[in-house]
């Protein structure tokens, strides 16, 4: 009988998968995003700085960081999912992604509601993917400051799969 | 009011000046601002693409500051912005957005905007929002 996968090399497969996947999107560097991971799920994290400010005499956190951040959620998530069960089997490891970088979803439209205003402190984001066939997919995002039920940003996207190899 | 340069506009808010945008024109409910393309904004490694969030950025701070010029604006902020991504960006080309301020109630101002790199004839994005109006008090 095959033994299971130590869990810390478990993690180790997906964590470096993950950080292959952000750290190859230099607009999420520059804004600083960073994900955190429990089994599949993700969360981003968007630390506060001072130049994602756009209201200074409020201040408020400029509404184009806020899509920013919505948007690569949205990206990173769906990337995520679509890779997710090859990076299970195998079929995908950290190592070939960072050889071959995996082809992102292009973002067809984007629709940002501002709930809230954007304080100047840490922002988090999850997004769910709606729906997600061979071609278009359909991604909510929703995105929170202190409290989880208290949303400042919620968005909705429209995107064109890249093509698959084995198509 | 005091004299202020266009620029000052951008200058004020620390993200647009973070994405290097410049305001080309402003007035009576109309602005142009446009960015280069810079390696950092960049989405897509494997095009060097920009990322769909800068554009997004950009059309808003235009969005914001075609209300802003909107006669009896005192202030604003976007309720929504939907924006339609056309093509791609070309890498390495400047990237500039035009906002009309089409419409206003006395709390509302409705929005649309297009963006476009050096290839002025076929935008890169278009985009429709409804930002807050608030107004100048008239009486004083």
């Amino acid at each position: 009988m095959k033994s299971p996968e130590p869990v810390q090399q478990v993690k180790h497969r997906r964590d470096s998968a993950l950080a292959t996947l952000v750290g190859a999107v230099p607009y999420a560097g520059f804004l600083g995003i960073q994900f955190e991971r429990h089994g599949d799920e993700l969360t981003a994290v968007l630390p506060y700085d001072d130049k994602l400010i756009g209201n200074p005499v409020l201040p408020a956190i400029h509404g184009g960081v806020i899509a920013s951040f919505l948007e690569v959620t949205a990206i990173i998530e769906l990337s995520w999912a679509m890779l997710w069960s090859d990076l299970e089997t195998g079929r995908l490891t950290p190592e070939s992604m960072a050889q071959d970088l995996p082809r992102l979803p292009k973002t067809i439209d984007f629709t940002v509601d501002y709930l809230r205003t954007g304080l100047p402190r840490d922002a988090y984001a999850r997004a769910r993917v709606n729906r997600s066939g061979r071609r278009y997919a359909s991604v909510h995002v929703e995105a929170w400051q202190d409290n989880r039920a208290r949303l400042f940003a919620q968005a909705t996207g429209h995107f064109l799969m890249p093509q698959r190899a084995d198509g | 009011m005091t004299e202020n340069s266009p620029q000052d506009f951008i200058n004020a808010l620390p993200f647009a000046r973070a994405l290097g945008m410049r305001l080309d024109q402003i007035g009576a409910g109309r602005a142009e601002i446009s960015m280069d393309w810079d390696a950092r904004f960049v989405g897509d490694p494997a095009t060097g693409v920009i990322h769909g969030g800068a554009v997004s950025a950009l059309m808003d701070t235009c969005g914001g500051a075609a209300v802003l010029s909107y006669p009896g604006a005192l202030s604003t902020a976007t309720i929504d912005l939907r924006i339609d991504y056309m093509r791609a960006a070309t890498p390495g080309q400047r990237i500039t957005a035009r906002a009309e301020c089409y419409h206003v109630t006395r709390r509302v101002a409705f929005v649309r905007a297009t963006a476009h790199d050096e290839d002025p004839d076929n935008p890169v994005a278009t985009a429709t929002g409804a930002f807050t109006f608030d107004r100048l008090e008239t009486a004083t």
